[in-house]
């Protein structure tokens, strides 16, 4: 097999630049040139962009000349669970506008569920030029086999150039049965979408390693372009009453509907009063805290600022509080406009999960934790005495 | 029951240390370990096989090195592994390594007695060739994988972060899923069902599938055992089998970068995060200023 990745031994310097970004560590200089272990290479294409002496080529399949003319539109899925929409849905109606005005074409709103009708108006107020509904009382839970097969199917039928997710639970489980089912390529977690006008491509940028490397990714020879994007990464419109759209009804037959999921019952968790990946606002505990009682003192910051609750992993192993709240890269990944960390020290796997937030604040009493590496506003300081502050700060401040 | 276990051999995130100067990740010296997630699939596999008596596979797909991931599966009890290593898969997108497992699971599922020290034979019954690109108008026709009752799956790679893999094997063999799996509840032999509990945003929702089925799996949904002393031994010296992509009946243009939708244009470091603003001294003080700052951010 003729090899996809070749060090051009002429221009090599020996530089090391290279060996420092490799995400695999598979390159190694030898004799002042670069040599890459093609047993551990994943083609990422980190050192060539590194190469400052272009001494690096990796031969990518030739971009083929397909028609894809008569693909046009973006597609948005809109989740919703009894009835409500979730953020993410709107958030990308409002993305899904600015694409589709780049590529001189419409944003389709995609709804599946039951009795969801109602919902067209507020969808067509918040960005969609049309909506494809499909109501069925089979489609009343979110059960990812029939949703993909039916989408699977109107995709097909339609040809959209572009199909947005959210990131999330729903959204995960669906998108990659559809991307396998029709062949096109699928991005998770994209931070930022844009558009190549000239060639007509979406261009999605995503975090890997943890955040600690952006990927641009492209679908150059498949349609449509489907990428899944996270809770407050895009922005929602307001909605506008004036806007005017049109809806179709699509009258899908049972064959679609697979049988051999069944879904039983949901059970809603109590604590959970502001849904993680919906919060604006975040407040997280940790080590810190020291007991499991001392919890309280992170709920009530919550209470009073009107945010969710979230934990480190410690917090969670030291069964002080359940998993369903731990942030970090065994835990949620989060994005919200502001995260309080109280007696969060800081470790990479934590960091991982939040460090894309707005605004991060981190109190701790340990001024070298690396915590505030990634905190707009450090507190050097003792959590007992300053989260019973900030918690009467935020009460008055409601007051008003 | 036959059970497959898929993991993924990763960077270990434990062991980055972040240089503070620059806020890149410092990766000399950092080892390899099997994706933490994966670690809660493999122990769900032997739970169930402690249970319900099972014959349980490990599978992985990536370079030599990750032999390493499959013995430490086999050390926990797992009994047989599969090593999927081919210079043709390296690059491949979720798309074509979702492909390339359900081959190997396909074929793993072709046998009634698996013996992983015999050298396997090269044909395999395909349920689909190649690309099943719109085809799913008759989804009813498709057949789903034989042979294999359970496949699991981490939730997702801790170096990948995209969850596609799991579903995509699923939909490539057309099988039944159920994702971030927080429990099982049991498993009814006769009428092939499993009864299961996923953790979703705001609560958890409890579904039957029926098998074969693949799920992945969450941190919750167990406690992982540490290798015994005999099961390290017994490891080191079980035949792995290794299997290219002629073993799996599949071409090189499926496959790597060229069989790949999607392609990775640039890689580049995020800039970093603007210096913040230490606060310290008097808490009165500093609480003042902060909601005075965040005041700021709020509206």
């Amino acid at each position: 097999m003729s090899e996809s990745i070749k060090v051009i031994v002429e221009k090599c310097i020996g530089c090391g630049l290279c060996v420092k970004v490799c995400p695999f560590s598979a390159i190694t200089i030898v004799n002042k040139k670069a040599i890459i272990d093609l047993s551990k290479c994943n083609l990422c294409g980190a050192c060539k962009e590194a190469c400052k002496f272009e001494a690096i080529a990796i031969f990518k399949p030739k971009i083929e000349a397909v028609d894809f003319s008569s693909y046009k539109d973006v597609w948005v899925f809109i989740e919703q669970e009894r009835g409500k929409i979730a953020g993410v849905s709107y958030e990308l109606l409002g993305k899904a506008r600015d694409l589709a005005k780049d590529l001189r074409g419409g944003v389709v709103a995609v709804l599946l569920g039951h009795d969801i009708k109602r919902k067209n108006q507020e969808l067509i107020q918040r960005g969609a030029d049309k909506i494809i509904c499909v109501d069925k009382p089979e489609l009343d839970n979110f059960i990812s086999e029939n949703y993909a097969n039916i989408i699977s199917h109107l995709i097909v039928k339609y040809k959209p150039e572009i199909f947005l997710a959210g990131a999330t639970t729903c959204g995960r489980s669906l998108v990659s049965r559809i991307a396998v089912t029709i062949k096109t390529g699928l991005t998770a977690d994209c931070t930022g979408l844009d558009i190549d006008k000239e060639k007509r491509l979406l261009i999605q940028t995503r975090p890997a390693f943890g955040g600690n490397i952006m990927a641009q990714i492209i679908t150059p020879n498949y349609r449509p372009q489907m990428a899944t994007v996270r809770h407050k990464v895009m922005k929602e419109l307001e909605p506008d009453a004036k806007r005017k759209g049109e809806v179709i009804e699509e009258i899908i037959d049972g064959r679609f509907i697979d049988g051999r999921v069944k879904f039983i019952e949901f059970i809603q968790e109590e604590v959970a009063k502001v849904n993680l990946a919906d919060a604006d606002i975040i407040v997280s505990g940790g080590r810190g805290l020291q007991e499991g009682k001392n919890f309280q003192l992170i709920r009530d910051l919550a209470d009073a600022i009107g945010g969710a609750v979230g934990s480190s992993r410690s917090a969670v192993d030291s069964g002080w509080i359940s998993y369903s709240h731990q942030v970090g890269q065994t835990g949620r990944t989060v994005a919200p406009k502001l995260y309080i960390a109280c007696g969060i020290s800081g470790q990479i796997q934590h960091l991982v999960g939040m460090q894309s937030s707005r605004v991060i604040v981190a109190i701790n009493k340990d001024p070298d934790a690396p915590i505030f590496r990634v905190a707009n506003y450090g507190i050097v300081g003792d959590l007992f005495q300053i989260v019973p502050l900030l918690i009467k700060k935020f009460k008055e401040g409601s007051k008003k | 029951m036959k059970i497959i276990v898929c993991i993924k051999q990763v960077p270990d995130t434990g062991e980055v240390k972040i240089n503070p100067e620059t806020n890149t990740l410092i990766r000399e010296g950092v080892s390899s370990i099997i994706n933490p997630f994966d670690m809660y699939a493999i122990e769900e596999a032997l739970r169930l096989k402690e249970k319900y008596g099972a014959e349980t596979f490990v599978l992985t797909m990536g370079p030599p090195q990750a032999d390493m991931a499959l013995r430490e599966a086999l050390s926990l009890g797992i009994d047989q592994a599969i090593h999927l290593s081919d210079r043709a898969f390296a690059g491949s997108d979720t798309w074509s390594t979702s492909l390339i497992l359900s081959k190997a699971i396909e074929k793993i599922g072709a046998f009634d007695t698996f013996d992983g020290a015999k050298k396997a034979p090269l044909s395999i019954p395909s349920t689909n060739s190649g690309s099943r690109a719109m085809s799913r108008d008759n989804p009813e026709q498709t057949k789903c994988v034989e042979g294999v009752d359970l496949i699991i799956c981490g939730k997702q790679a801790s170096d990948g972060d995209t969850a596609q893999v799991g579903p995509g094997i699923a939909t490539h063999i057309n099988l039944a899923q159920a994702t971030y799996v927080r429990k099982i509840d049991n498993i009814n032999l006769e009428n092939k069902i499993i009864r299961l509990e996923r953790l979703l945003e705001e609560g958890f929702e409890i579904l039957e599938v029926k098998l074969p089925a693949l799920i992945t799996v969450v941190k919750e949904i167990n406690e992982p055992r540490l290798p015994s002393l005999r099961g390290k031994m017994r490891s080191r010296s079980q035949t792995i089998s290794v299997w290219g992509h002629k073993d799996l009946g599949l071409k090189e243009e499926e496959l790597g970068l060229k069989g790949s939708p999607t392609q990775v244009v640039r890689i580049f470091t995020p800039p970093p995060r603007d210096k913040g603003m230490i606060l310290e001294g008097d808490p009165e003080v500093i609480v003042e200023k902060l909601a005075e700052e965040l005041k700021k951010h709020l509206i």
